[in-house]
């Protein structure tokens, strides 16, 4: 072991340190500010009072906050996992002139309907449709959003699973809603968890469209409500967003926990078992 | 149980590969038959066919006198093994077995117990909770073959059942499907590369090649009596000797040796026409000492086939193979001369038999 070689060693885990301590920090302040009576945007010691979780629930629309965002996202994410599950089946199994070029055309354009340069024709649409403010004209436009890209994923998924199951179903005599019901829905599940995972956490985290598209402020998600989280003065109210930065973050981080636990992720296309 | 039959069957795939062509065959009822022949011959094309997996292009399949063309799979009344066995990974053993009679509404506690019923049958009884995943492949194929029995079809279709097996339980696999088969007496139709398996277990057999059927019969006419050279060719576990030559009055010319007219092809020859000679390695006798209607050449290599050898013979820059008992294998080096047995030797006019 020469000097050269620990002196290396020492530079290399001091850089490693210093990059952990780079994103470790924020999440270290998110678990202790909430819990400090008068935070900074220091990290130190809490004294464990629960005064900022009652000023959060004191406050108006932060907790009915966290609802809308709920029902956003799971809306959002039942119906894109649905409406991509049979897409991608279709896709998958229906041989189709053109359909990868289709495919690649709605990713590409999937990134320009939610982004900022559709945003005035989408208002003016969802104007137009009667849409405005409401929680089902916004599920709709963030379904819309996240399909093509579901879809394409979705598909790789339905790709990966062999055909000779369906066909060993349709010669026992089942019918295609069966087949789906029976083989490819099962076959598929890790794939479903994923895409749904993905939307929720795609909604729950999404300020732009729901700033655009309620005005009330009674339905708005949490992720606007954190935005007009200041003081009297217009500072930054650190007890009150710290506090509800950790109860916004709390329930994707179960989701992602749960999820993963249950069915692990797996990511079973690419190599051929 | 029922017959098979077809009638013309054709199938051309968008893009006009034609896969199968006026295809005419005739399965008796509780018959065993083979489907042999090289990748790409169609043959699983054809058995998908019989199954509705595919649609044909042209012609008839008639399963006991019903006409069911334009009949979906689930139809037909047959059921069907796929290579990869298609057990579903999501369901038990039991589950598996009884999902035909879930689709037919067989009421749960009855598919149950047939379920369980058939897989005491074959052997599978300690095993009805575990998932395919958790099977070997010879406990996966008994799956398979158990939930093509719950179904009670009028005919199996199994491709290519055994090729998933390793090399000693494929043996072992084989003896047991044709003994299964003969005890349910359920006409069954197999596919197939592998001629060994067919000769082993089919009552009868269709080899095939690009989409046309060169010869049917029996394991034991298609193994001695080849129809043509592409048969003769793909039969038999060492290849048969296709020896180019021609009729020279009585005898024949084959790789500049003098042998005589098999017994087959005795006055069907005209002098001086060419055709092809055709003589199994083991329907040759071996000796060092020069014979008469020899093949005579220098023994180039010799190869251990266990309770025998395959001596390759260079005759005149031709390759004779010939089958030698153990004990009396030669030396390389050594001039062998090698008979063939008139009575089973064969002669092709135009690749078809004389």
């Amino acid at each position: 072991m020469t000097a050269r070689f620990v002196a290396g060693r020492i530079g290399f885990y001091t850089l490693i340190a210093v990059l952990l301590a780079f994103f470790t920090i924020p999440l270290l302040w998110l678990a202790t500010a909430p819990f400090t009576s008068d935070p900074t945007y220091e990290v130190g010691v809490p004294d464990f009072t629960w005064e900022n979780f009652q000023a959060v629930a004191e406050h108006p629309y932060a907790l009915p906050s966290l609802y809308n965002s709920l029902v956003l996202s799971v809306g959002t994410a039942l119906l894109v996992v649905a409406m991509a599950a049979l897409a991608a089946y279709a896709l998958s199994r229906v041989r189709l002139p053109g359909r990868d070029a289709l495919l690649y055309a709605l990713l590409l354009l999937s990134s320009i309907i939610t982004g900022t340069a559709a945003m005035v024709p989408l208002f003016q649409l969802a104007v137009e449709l009667n849409l405005i403010d409401s929680h089902l004209g916004l599920i709709l436009i963030l379904t819309g959003g996240l399909l093509p890209a579901a879809i394409f994923m979705m598909k790789d998924f339905m790709d990966s699973t062999p055909k000779s199951y369906e066909e060993s179903a349709r010669v026992f005599g089942a019918s295609p809603l069966q087949i789906v019901r029976h083989v490819v829905v099962p076959l598929v599940r890790p794939g479903l968890a994923t895409i749904g995972v993905w939307a929720v956490a795609n909604v729950w985290g999404n300020f732009l469209m729901p700033y655009l598209l309620l005005s009330d402020v009674e339905k708005q998600p949490a992720a606007v409500i954190t935005y007009t989280l200041y003081t009297e003065g217009g500072q930054a109210n650190l007890r009150m967003l710290s506090t509800f930065g950790l109860l916004y973050s709390v329930p994707v981080v179960l989701m992602y926990l749960f999820v993963s636990k249950k069915y692990g992720f797996r990511f079973h296309g690419g190599i051929k078992r | 149980m029922a017959a098979i039959e077809l009638r013309g069957l054709t199938k051309v795939y968008p893009g006009g590969v034609k896969a199968l062509d006026a295809l005419d065959l005739d399965i008796p009822d509780g018959e065993f038959f083979a489907l042999l022949g090289p990748s790409g011959c169609g043959k699983t094309t054809l058995l998908r066919t019989i199954a509705g997996l595919e649609i044909a292009t042209g012609g008839a399949v008639v399963i006991g006198d019903r006409d069911v063309t334009g009949v979906q799979p689930g139809g037909r009344d047959v059921a069907m093994v796929f290579q990869d066995y298609a057990l579903f990974p999501h369901m038990d053993v039991t589950e598996n077995i009884a999902y035909p009679l879930r689709i037919k509404k067989v009421a749960k506690s009855a598919r149950r117990a047939k379920a369980v019923e058939v897989g005491t049958r074959l052997g599978l009884e300690h095993l009805m909770d575990r998932r395919p995943g958790q099977l070997s492949g010879g406990q996966q194929q008994r799956v398979a073959l158990a939930r093509v029995m719950a179904t009670q079809a009028q005919a199996f279709l199994f491709d290519e059942p055994l090729s998933n097996l390793d090399a000693r339980l494929r043996l072992e696999a084989r003896t047991f499907l044709k003994k299964l088969q003969r005890e349910l007496g359920v006409t069954t139709v197999f596919v197939t590369h592998d001629q060994a398996e067919a000769l082993a277990m089919a009552d009868r057999m269709a080899v095939m090649e690009s989409g046309h059927i060169r010869q049917i019969g029996t394991p034991a006419e298609v193994f001695q009596r080849p129809a043509n050279t592409f048969v003769a060719g793909f039969i038999g576990s060492t290849p048969m000797n296709l020896l180019d030559g021609a009729v020279r009055g009585d005898t024949l010319d084959v790789a500049g040796c003098k042998v005589g007219v098999p017994s087959s092809a005795e006055g069907r020859l005209s002098d001086g026409e060419k055709i092809v000679y055709g003589v199994r390695p083991e329907y040759m006798s071996y000796s060092a000492e020069p014979a008469e209607g020899a093949l005579g050449g220098k023994v180039a290599i010799v190869e251990n086939l266990g309770a025998s050898h395959l001596v390759t013979l260079d005759v005149n820059d031709v390759i004779v193979q010939a089958v030698v008992p153990e004990g009396s294998e030669p030396s390389l080096g050594d001039d062998g001369y090698a008979v063939p047995r008139r009575d089973r030797a064969l002669v092709y006019r135009d690749g078809e038999l004389v």
